[in-house]
């Protein structure tokens, strides 16, 4: 995902000399290109995150498209309050980028875990918050931000990550990307999880399941309509994310649900609020807290076993 | 036509009436911190600022930031005193269903650059607006405006170094040095001394000027146009709530509102200054 938006961004700064890069001394290896091809657009503000979030706004306030850039936490919850009133408050077109969702750096430690981010951003008014399953969708959500005038915060993976898709992607900020059709379960996954759940729905098929599944790759503006839809019209809901079960996907899913007067089993996965003691890379957090496929699709059979 | 020393005087103290009028009526608080800038405010907006009702939109128009932004009152009010929005707007400060909230509010006010309100947020704002200045080679200048007790807030100092690192010479801030903060004396509070010496020592063109004195405020702006290499900083020398006697370099007038005699008493004080010019 990283590489897709690097790539993405250098493409469209190449054209758009708006476009105007922030990094937190974090980047190396991946901004460096960038840097070098486009030095006016271009800029490492040093290790100082409020002074970053605060400058990106005025730099958005003279006519820049902005984005900041850095890992886990450092451009969203250090420097929260410069997000909440310089950016968001004056609606100042800035882009907050942030790579390591969720367990990427996982052996590092929890200092480096973005697993609350999501919960954050969403609750701050103005903003969008995107969040892409792969790297198409990396590249496609890319574009709709730039386009987009406002604050968005892109919350991506690390590098590597396997393909949902075979091509690119119509992504549209405010819809869910339909993955595919089922009847029996929808699961609405976001980031890396939609792999998972991919993969988690090729088990549960074999089982008898049929499995509805959607990229909720904007998690704000949430697409209510397919979720109302799709309770509808399948007879579970489940969630996935990379990321505490506290005021994520889960919880925007739960809200529309309740409101809705609908009644359905619905289960969220995802990371319990709790500071692991003992540490390992991303698979062995995954495996930990039920997020690869064989944990997802466990998961939701138990849930289907409780409804029989 | 040229702005005789006088006539600032005589705005600044016309600026302290009106901030007494709206307190008054709000029932709001910082009055001390208003008052302390009148001067500063009375020159910037008369003769260095190059910000007007007509180019209030322009992307030339030099940009005033209120990072201490709970002394808003005296800005609206010299905004309105330079027609930037109509004086009745003063009358709805701080009242139900109003615009003029007190803390610096950008929507909707034509004038004020940026919402502050939480200390340690315009200078670095400023950096940007001032690195994006250099960037597309515009001619205009970006002036913050924060208080002594907000030079806690360790995300000045991220902005301090980055200013001193980029050279931005179109920067310039204006510290409030009234020496009192939320609580207390700056000196019990938090010691920020030796504070002149700190600012240079980060690269900074620093001067140092009585806040209240007409002729330094005007000399030391002359000096900052001249500076070519480095972010300026004109430490003003305050006194919290100049112009009253019972309240200046008081905690108290941070938060009190001046009601009944002693909104008379502050009102005659000030009306006797003007009389005296």
């Amino acid at each position: 995902m990283r590489t897709a938006f690097i790539k993405t961004l250098e493409s469209l700064a190449e054209i758009n000399k708006d476009i105007f890069l922030i990094v937190g001394d974090l980047g190396f290896g991946v901004t460096t290109n960038f840097a070098e091809k486009y030095p006016e657009q271009y800029l490492n503000c040093g290790i100082a995150e409020q002074n970053m979030t605060g400058m990106a706004a005025g730099l958005a306030m003279s006519g820049k498209i902005v984005l900041t850039y850095s890992i886990a936490n450092f451009p969203t919850i250090r420097p929260l309050e410069q997000i909440r009133n310089d950016v968001c408050y004056h609606n100042a077109n800035v882009k907050i980028v942030a790579v390591g969702g969720g367990f990427c750096y996982g052996a590092l430690g929890p200092t480096h875990f973005a697993t609350e981010d999501l919960a954050v951003m969403r609750a701050l008014p103005n903003i969008t918050v995107l969040a892409p399953g792969d790297p198409w969708e990396t590249s496609a959500a890319t574009k709709a931000m730039i386009k987009h005038k406002g604050p968005v915060y892109l919350r991506l993976g690390r590098a590597g990550e396997p393909f949902v898709h075979n091509g690119e992607v119509n992504f549209k900020i405010g819809k869910a990307i339909k993955i595919k059709e089922g009847h029996d379960v929808t699961i609405f996954a976001i980031g890396g999880m939609v792999y998972n759940s991919m993969k988690a729905a090729e088990i549960l098929e074999s089982k008898g399941l049929s499995v509805r599944l959607f990229s909720l790759g904007t998690l704000k503006p949430l697409d209510e309509e397919c979720i109302l839809e799709s309770a509808k019209n399948t007879k579970a809901i489940i969630t996935v994310e990379e990321h505490s079960i506290i005021g994520g996907l889960g919880s925007a899913v739960a809200e529309v649900l309740c409101e809705s007067g609908i009644n359905i089993p619905f289960k969220r996965l995802g990371v319990p609020s709790e500071f692991p003691e003992r540490v390992g890379d991303q698979e062995w957090f995954l495996s930990k807290y039920n997020l690869t496929k064989e944990g997802i699709s466990n998961s939701i059979i138990e849930l289907f076993n409780k409804l029989k | 036509m040229k702005i005789t020393k006088n006539e600032l005087q005589y705005l600044a103290h016309k600026l302290r009436l009106k901030v007494l009028k709206m307190i008054n009526k709000a029932g709001s608080s910082h009055v001390g911190s208003a008052f302390s800038i009148a001067e500063l405010l009375s020159v910037l907006y008369s003769e260095y600022l190059n910000i007007s009702p007509e180019n209030v939109k322009d992307d030339d128009r030099d940009r005033f930031i209120m990072s201490k932004g709970h002394a808003v009152a005296i800005l609206y009010a010299i905004l309105s005193e330079k027609k930037f929005f109509p004086e009745e707007w003063l009358e709805t400060f701080y009242q139900n269903d109003t615009m003029l909230a007190g803390h610096a509010t950008a929507k909707n006010i034509p004038g004020i650059e940026l919402s502050t309100g939480s200390l340690g947020h315009g200078l670095s704002v400023g950096c940007g607006m001032a690195y994006a200045g250099k960037l597309d080679k515009k001619n205009y200048k970006v002036v913050v405006m924060l208080s002594d007790g907000e030079c806690n807030e360790g995300s000045n100092w991220e902005a301090i170094l980055f200013a001193a690192h980029h050279k931005l010479n179109n920067l310039l801030v204006i510290v409030d040095y009234n020496k009192i903060q939320s609580l207390g004396h700056t000196s019990d509070i938090m010691e920020i001394e030796p504070f002149a010496d700190k600012w240079r020592m980060f690269n900074w063109n620093t001067i140092e000027v009585d806040g209240h004195n007409i002729d330094e405020i005007r000399s030391c702006f002359k000096q900052f146009d001249n500076e070519q290499n480095k972010p300026s900083v004109m430490i003003a020398h305050t006194v919290k709530g100049k112009g009253v006697s019972f309240m200046e370099d008081t905690v108290l007038w941070h938060y009190r509102t001046p009601k009944d005699e002693e909104y008379e008493n502050a009102i005659n004080e000030i009306n006797n200054l003007v009389n005296k010019i």
